[in-house]
């Protein structure tokens, strides 16, 4: 593989289809970059699992609230007109249908929306969090991820191997190669890099990749 | 009416062997690291009680709190989202040599579960997990064409948590995000002890102003200036601070 997008140009071209005042919850890790690369004049709302909607950026080293935290422990801050709710309103939020964006990490996604991203399999302490509730609810729920693995296998699949977060939920997956949407249960490419033939793209995925008209170049700025 | 008790000791009294505990918060955002200690220094004084259930977000971060109080070995089973944090050895040593059980319940769900625990619904039916490992072995129904699980939900003997200001009706306010699982403890323990920053007079919270109404609360004991999980494990401390 010769050229792919860094991580943060992922998270720069999943955060250009968020729209103004969307609420939107970013996983834990490598999607939490996404809030960074907002367009200019757009302000979504960001909701974390633990009870909070508008948080904003880290507090300055040294001052800390540790009961003002997101969802990976972090300290945050507030931006006016946020609000804090209990656990069963927060989840309320996300399964009841009121989330416009949920972003994930995966470790596999299927060709039928399938995602994998909670458990490498039956070895260690097993952790799920909020990852199986997120991915029910949010009108979209985007991917972001390397197209591949750290050994180069493919990500995208016919069908997961590893154990599933949940059935069918994902709708648009941002990779470092491509944008590509499941619809009906394929893979439908939307933006690939310029650089890159549909013949090599579809050589390190691993399920047919489909066409509805041109694809488009991604296109994402040096960051 | 009077629920508030004079001290950590007297407010955890009454946990015997065996009990289930819903201890609140989120992380360190909302854990009762004071009720948590009283609960390790009677274990310490007297070996009692052991075999707890607990049930939290996490497994604890750290020696302090959970994480503590699961080092002793009182802890038999957890409930809980996500056993990990920045420092989980003390659980993970736990369960990989078998010696805790997890139960391993979605976060969302474990809120559900404890919400219908609180409110007399026995089970409900929810589209996280469909399809999953954790869904195996539960019912699931189609309603309007897509499928759910179904899930049971979840009381217990006692619950410890942390809030901001109480009075002595047991109504309560919490301090930004250390709401989290709080509330919903509350009204699903048999018995709830809570520890507040404040106690105020009946009538200093503006009833508008009240997250958890008294009715959900038996004891209230008053913690100024509480500590915080996060600033303890950056100092490294270790609780009770002399082993054995």
């Amino acid at each position: 593989m010769t050229h792919k997008l860094t991580n943060a140009q992922i998270a720069w071209r999943a955060a250009q289809d968020i729209q103004d005042g969307a609420y939107v919850n970013l996983g834990i890790g490598f999607p939490e970059m996404v809030a960074q690369y907002q367009p200019p004049g757009r302000q979504a709302i960001f909701h974390t699992e633990n009870g909070i909607l508008d948080f904003g950026e880290s507090p300055a080293k040294g001052s800390e609230d540790w009961d003002l935290i997101n969802a990976g422990k972090k300290a945050v801050t507030l931006n006016p007109g946020a609000a804090f709710f209990h656990h069963a309103d927060s989840f309320a939020m996300v399964r009841g249908g009121h989330l416009d964006v949920a972003i994930l990490g995966a470790y596999q996604v299927a060709q039928n929306g399938d995602l994998a991203n909670w458990s490498t399999g039956p070895k260690g302490v097993p952790a799920v969090g909020g990852a199986m509730d997120l991915v029910h609810g949010a009108k979209r729920v985007a991917v972001i991820t390397d197209h591949v693995t750290k050994d180069g296998k493919p990500k995208l699949l016919e069908s997961c191997t590893l154990p599933l977060t949940g059935v069918g939920c994902v709708t648009r997956i941002y990779t470092s190669l491509a944008v590509i949407d499941i619809v009906e249960k394929c893979f439908m490419l939307k933006e690939k890099l310029p650089t890159l033939s549909l013949a090599d793209l579809q050589a390190v995925t691993g399920a047919r990749l489909f066409t509805n008209g041109p694809v488009a170049d991604l296109i994402v700025p040096e960051l | 009416m009077d629920k508030t008790v004079s001290s950590l000791t007297e407010a955890v009294a009454g946990i015997g062997d065996g009990a289930s505990v819903m201890i609140g918060g989120f992380g360190g955002s909302g854990a009762p690291i004071e009720l948590i200690h009283a609960l390790i220094d009677r274990f310490v004084a007297t070996g009692h009680p052991t075999g707890l259930t607990v049930i939290n977000n996490n497994a604890g971060n750290g020696h302090v709190g959970l994480a503590a109080l699961i080092e002793t070995g009182m802890v038999k089973k957890l409930i809980c989202s996500f056993p990990r944090s920045a420092d989980p050895v003390v659980f993970t040593e736990l369960y990989l040599a078998g010696k805790i059980e997890l139960e391993l319940v979605p976060q969302g769900t474990l809120a559900e579960r404890i919400r219908a625990g609180g409110a007399g619904i026995p089970a409900f039916y929810t589209p996280t997990g469909f399809g999953t490992l954790l869904a195996e072995g539960k019912k699931i129904e189609d309603f309007d064409g897509r499928s759910y699980v179904q899930e049971r939900w979840l009381k217990a003997d006692f619950a410890l948590v942390k809030a901001d200001l109480g009075d002595s009706h047991g109504n309560l306010t919490y301090n930004k995000a250390a709401r989290n699982f709080n509330p919903l403890m509350c009204t699903a323990a048999a018995t709830t002890i809570v520890q507040v920053s404040e106690i105020v007079h009946p009538g200093a919270i503006d009833p508008e102003h009240i997250i958890t109404p008294g009715i959900f609360v038996q004891a209230v004991v008053q913690v100024a200036n509480p500590q915080q999980e996060e600033v303890l494990n950056r100092a490294k401390a270790v609780y009770p601070e002399v082993a054995q």
